[in-house]
């Protein structure tokens, strides 16, 4: 595995494909995630990360169980969230749920924690919407205690309090499975990145590159303040998406009835002018290396890179070959940014890496007293 | 030395206004420093406002606090909201002011009413009618509903006071508003040092 992690996030979202009126079905879709999970390994992938949703016309609320299910059917493939709701989960239950889904998984689980985009969830777990931010900080805070602490004593103003709880079980090798912290709009979600030295993901999708680069030079500046090390070894993800075929105008016009129907950007801007100005990219393989290269210009060395590809009504079919195409330039994108990075950005966090990490602190901190 | 004059519009003698009225006050002058304060409320001088609209002249007393507001540096103008406006009582002390009365003067806009549905009452209302009598009006309007007085939106409620007091101070002392959208990640809230220095909960062990 080279120093950097590209895969693939998802919604999965129930969208009709706007060529023929078709949509797939809940269990059409849940077993279609399953199948990119699988895909996304085949082609030498890194990452499959799926969002939680509880709305009608999503099928992904219950990630940890759906993570398990293709964790028994991969072997490399590191599961993650794009993003799991640290604000109406109880953190009891996301620290058991995932430590077990580490387990089982010998440790290809990682976390990306954000606050969820819709109010109308809050109240399905009898939480308050207006005080999303302070659920996201008092829940974390929660959440690193028992995944660090063996024995919690804890009292907060969001949920009941724990004497003497033990959250199992204790996270694998005794290192807790990674959290990333995202947020497309919220300074809060950086700072609580960088006070505990996470990694930050900007999903990338949406908005000018300018919106994201405010807040990863934010996360960076306030990660070297917290003491974890420089700027340029903060820990950043990014999103991405593209619609690749051979042929850049092949690539145009069959995705231009899926752009201008999407559920996010449809009858908006036109295709082009959305590529103009965000990261899309519509076009040919080299066309989708150029630009994704670009981003380490703006952004810094990274760490991960997610592109966004099973959405907007794009049957199975379609997406599978997406993969195999971004197979075919994974080899030149991870060669070209490792010849870029400078000495001393980390590599992606695994758990080999940071098992290894931990050996060694433990090592130092032996042979010194 | 600086004079500001603060009007309360509130109708009743223990108004939620005049709380507000009260709190701004209070403000200002904890970031102004050395500053002369009046607190005029609109409440006793009812009879007088409506004589006057019909006589046309002010009497005495109504006449001394239409000079004190135009001899002051700067306003701080707190009224109620009644049926999706201030209350005819407040329009009607405005109409007794000279044209020119505050031309240019640093005014700071605040209101009371019933819900936060009210809110943009003062920038629908409020902002119009001084832009009309061409007065310079800070960015930040108050707007305090029940709910605002509440454990649960008392402090942001006081930060809007004090953000909005110290974009008046700033104008009195020729400095601008004193802020910019840089300044939009405060990194000294209550929420951001929160993630730093653990929660606040009684009996939190952190």
């Amino acid at each position: 595995m080279s120093s950097m992690q590209f895969g693939i996030f998802t919604v999965g979202d129930l969208t009709v494909d706007p060529t023929d009126g078709s949509l797939p079905t809940e269990n059409e879709k849940l077993k279609a995630l399953v199948a990119i999970a699988k895909k996304v390994e085949d082609i030498g992938g890194d990452v499959f990360a799926v969002g939680e949703h509880h709305d009608s016309g999503f099928v992904p609320p219950s990630i940890s169980t759906l993570h398990a299910f293709i964790a028994a059917q991969t072997k490399r493939l590191i599961l993650s969230t794009s993003i799991a709701h640290i604000t109406t989960n109880d953190p009891v239950k996301i620290a058991e749920d995932y430590a077990t889904l580490q387990h089982l998984s010998d440790g290809r689980v990682d976390l990306v924690l954000g606050r969820g985009n819709t109010a109308q969830v809050y109240p399905w777990f009898g939480k308050d919407p207006s005080k999303g931010v302070e659920l996201t900080i008092e829940n974390y805070q929660l959440l690193r205690r028992l995944w660090d602490e063996d024995v919690v004593n804890w009292e907060g103003r969001f949920r009941t309090p724990l004497q003497g709880f033990t959250s199992i079980p204790r996270p694998l090798d005794g290192v807790a499975p990674f959290v990333w912290h995202g947020s497309i709009r919220t300074p809060e979600v950086a700072e609580i990145a960088a006070y505990y030295g996470d990694g930050y993901f900007a999903n990338n999708i949406f908005w000018p590159k300018e919106h994201y680069i405010r807040l990863i030079n934010f996360y960076r500046q306030r990660y070297e303040h917290y003491g974890h090390g420089t700027q340029e070894q903060a820990i950043v993800g990014l999103g991405g998406q593209f619609f690749m075929r051979k042929n850049s105008q092949d690539a145009v016009n069959e995705f231009r009835p899926y752009f201008d129907n999407a559920p996010v950007y449809g009858h908006g801007p036109s295709l082009e002018d959305f590529q103009a100005q965000t990261p899309l990219t519509v076009g040919s393989p080299q066309e989708v290396i150029e630009k994704t290269l670009s981003f380490a210009d703006f952004f810094g060395d990274y760490q991960r890179q997610m592109f966004l590809i099973d959405h907007a009504g794009l049957p199975l079919k379609t997406v599978l070959e997406q993969l195999d195409l971004l197979g075919e330039i994974l080899p030149t994108l991870r060669a070209e940014f490792d010849a870029r990075r400078p000495a001393g950005v980390p590599d992606a966090p695994t758990h080999a890496n940071r098992l290894a990490a931990k050996q060694a602190a433990t090592t130092t901190e032996g042979s010194q007293s | 030395m600086t004079a500001i004059v603060a009007i309360s519009s509130g109708l009743s003698e223990s108004s939620s206004t005049r709380r507000l009225a009260d709190r701004l006050v209070e403000s200002v002058g904890r970031q102004f420093g050395d500053a002369s304060i009046e607190l005029v409320s609109l409440r006793e001088l009812a009879h007088d406002i409506v004589d006057a609209t019909l006589l046309g002249f002010a009497s005495p007393r109504l006449q001394d606090v239409l000079d004190k507001v135009g001899a002051a540096d700067g306003l701080v103008v707190v009224t109620p909201i009644y049926k999706a406006s201030y209350p005819g009582l407040f329009k009607s002390f405005i109409d007794a002011l000279d044209a020119d009365a505050v031309i240019g003067k640093p005014v700071l806009l605040a209101a009371t009413g019933g819900t936060a549905r009210h809110s943009l009452a003062i920038d629908h209302t409020l902002r119009p009618l001084f832009a009309y009598l061409q007065a310079l009006v800070v960015p930040t309007g108050v707007f305090a509903s029940t709910h605002d007085w509440g454990s649960e939106g008392a402090q942001a409620l006081e930060q809007r006071i004090d953000r909005a007091a110290g974009e008046l101070t700033s104008l009195l002392k020729g400095a601008g508003t004193g802020r910019s959208r840089d300044d939009e990640f405060d990194l000294f809230s209550d929420t951001f040092l929160s993630i730093s220095q653990g929660p606040k909960a009684p009996g939190s062990d952190a």
